[in-house]
């Protein structure tokens, strides 16, 4: 397809045919991407598409009736149950991404001004724990944690403590460790890239015109390095809200996330529209609550400049 | 006189070195525990043993899942591969209208919740009547996968100069030929690096794999479920060091493509 548009380019580069030049550049730039974008449309916006069209309709036991409904939404927003895990998976997912920002950010920052000649290294090395199984990764976290896990025996063995501390697993604060370990590298990176872009002569103007280090970071590199900061908010959030293997591993009762409600409603449960409304409800929930986040973060920007 | 010392110490390298501990530990932790001599993971070691490593040998449902893992990988990473050439190209070559939208679409799975896709996919294969088996999992994997071989990609393909491949139209040359003979030998270790990058990612996804693969496990589900059984757990444990090691080997193998690849592009003559 793209060989046929090329061919007939040589008459294209003629100045008096540039409006037709221009239309064929974008038809060929189109014919290009459409394999791709087909591909995403079919296997991803129909998908979803349908998930949003289902949360409005009935399950009638193997049917399903399709006329229009908000009792899905109610159930998913009313029911104690959906609320409490909505509430729990945003908490959760919440205070993973502000520790995971913040716990990363001296690292890109780290890498971005001292790294030297081996920025690139340092950067792979941070990423090659986050690229291994997050299965694995999640599993060796139980294994750490767990009653009888190596934190447990090693302090034991240690004699810091006699007895197995049960207060390391099975609970929301091992979710929140075992996301933040899995979410570091997605953090750091877009850190690292817009600190890449300041421009340092900036951060000399201000400590040339009297601001100490702290001060001028505050001022300068802080402010100019947010769009990395939201970015890397946005992408521990999202995905971490909807997470199913770390609370099933190492979230017992008390650490259950909406993903867990969701999977029910798809297997034993099997409603599909009110799993489709819990669905839809999660990513509209965490939509909000980042944009709440990234207002918020760009307020307190503002007042400390 | 210690206090003095610490207080010598640059607060952010160590820091930084408490980070990498924190990133490492855990997946250090597999190996160590693979090769203990003790079916549970406490603390001191039992001593050195590779019984749990000969085990796996013998397991056909294990090498069956790693069958269906290898098949999986190559199909994904093929097809994710050159569908992120064809959009990696779109955007690196051409100006058009809808192009930020489109890359949107291409991009989003990166920004929705995994088990959301999932359970899309899920809906829409059994919606069209089709059975889960290992077809659905590269559908849905390559998804998933687009994005990153698009971003390896067009990195790849940015800094080509254009004016090479005008020369070989110039010359004569078809768009086909220009291709394989001008444009190919410049982004193939990006195109290599994007291969290596998604078949570790399918080789390491649970989540898609968990809700479309039917009856036929890849390696990480049928992790999944023998991590029910505590006694499992060694023969698990070896398992999973092997995946690491395979990741990390071909992750380092595609950041040595990627660097190949940078150095080409920034290598082209300026115009």
């Amino acid at each position: 397809m793209s060989s046929v548009a090329i061919d007939s380019s040589p008459g294209a580069v003629k100045p008096a045919a540039r409006g037709r030049w221009m239309r064929s550049e974008e038809a060929r730039g189109l014919a290009m991407i459409s394999p791709t974008l087909l591909y995403a449309l079919a296997l991803l916006l129909v998908p979803v598409t349908l998930v949003v069209a289902y949360s409005f309709w009935t399950q009638n036991y193997l049917e399903i009736d399709r006329s229009f409904t908000l009792e899905n939404y109610r159930q998913a927003l009313t029911e104690p149950i959906y609320r409490d895990l909505f509430i729990r998976s945003l908490w959760i997912s919440l205070a993973t991404s502000a520790i995971t920002v913040g716990f990363s950010y001296p690292v890109a920052w780290f890498i971005s001004f001292h790294g030297g000649a081996h920025r690139n290294l340092w950067l792979f090395l941070v990423t090659i724990p986050c690229w291994t199984s997050y299965l694995l990764r999640v599993m060796s976290w139980k294994v750490i944690l767990g009653y009888g896990g190596v934190l447990n025996t090693g302090l034991m063995s240690a004699g810091l403590i006699d007895q197995p501390i049960t207060s390391l697993l099975y609970n929301a604060n091992a979710v929140v460790i075992t996301l933040v370990h899995s979410w570091a590298a997605f953090a750091i990176l877009p850190i690292y890239v817009s600190l890449q872009k300041i421009d340092r002569s900036l951060i000399e103007a201000a400590r040339d015109l009297g601001d100490g280090p702290m001060r001028a970071f505050l001022r300068v590199t802080l402010p100019l390095s947010m769009p990395g900061v939201v970015s890397a908010f946005l992408i521990v959030m999202i995905p971490t809200v909807g997470d199913y293997v770390t609370p099933k591993l190492v979230g017992g009762k008390d650490g259950v996330m909406i993903a867990t409600a969701i999977q029910a409603q798809f297997g034993k449960g099997a409603n599909w529209p009110l799993g489709a409304a819990l669905s839809v409800t999660t990513m509209v929930l965490v939509s909000l609550v980042a944009a709440a986040v990234v207002l918020a973060l760009r307020l307190v920007v503002r007042r400390i400049r | 006189m210690l206090l003095h010392r610490l207080r010598l110490l640059p607060f952010l390298p160590v820091y930084v070195a408490v980070y990498f501990l924190f990133l490492y530990l855990p997946i250090l932790l597999l190996p160590v525990f693979s090769f203990n001599d003790a079916a549970t993971t406490t603390l001191p070691l039992a001593g050195f043993t590779t019984k749990w490593y000969a085990s796996l040998w013998g397991n056909t449902v294990l090498l069956q899942a790693a069958r269906n893992s290898l098949i999986v990988g190559v199909c994904v990473s093929l097809i994710s591969t050159i569908l992120g050439i064809c959009a990696a190209r779109a955007i690196t070559r051409y100006r058009f209208r809808g192009q930020r939208p489109a890359t949107g679409l291409i991009m989003a799975s990166l920004f929705l919740p995994e088990i959301i896709v999932a359970v899309s996919l899920l809906m829409i294969v059994l919606q069209m009547g089709l059975e889960l088996s290992l077809v659905t999992v590269i559908l849905g994997q390559v998804v998933f996968c687009i994005p990153y071989s698009m971003s390896v990609l067009v990195s790849g393909f940015e800094g080509f100069d254009r004016s090479l491949e005008e020369a070989s139209y110039d010359l004569g040359e078809t768009a086909i030929g220009t291709f394989r003979r001008v444009t190919l030998p410049v982004v193939a270790p990006a195109i290599v690096s994007s291969l290596l990058v998604t078949f570790t990612i399918s080789l390491d996804e649970f989540i898609l794999a968990f809700f479309l693969s039917g009856t036929e496990p890849t390696l990480p589900v049928y992790i999944w479920g023998q991590l029910r059984f505590a006694a499992k757990l060694p023969g698990v444990l070896a398992l999973g060091s092997l995946m690491i090691l395979a990741s990390v080997l071909l992750l380092t193998a595609a950041e040595v493509m990627r660097r190949r690849a940078e150095r080409r592009t920034q290598a082209t003559p300026a115009p």
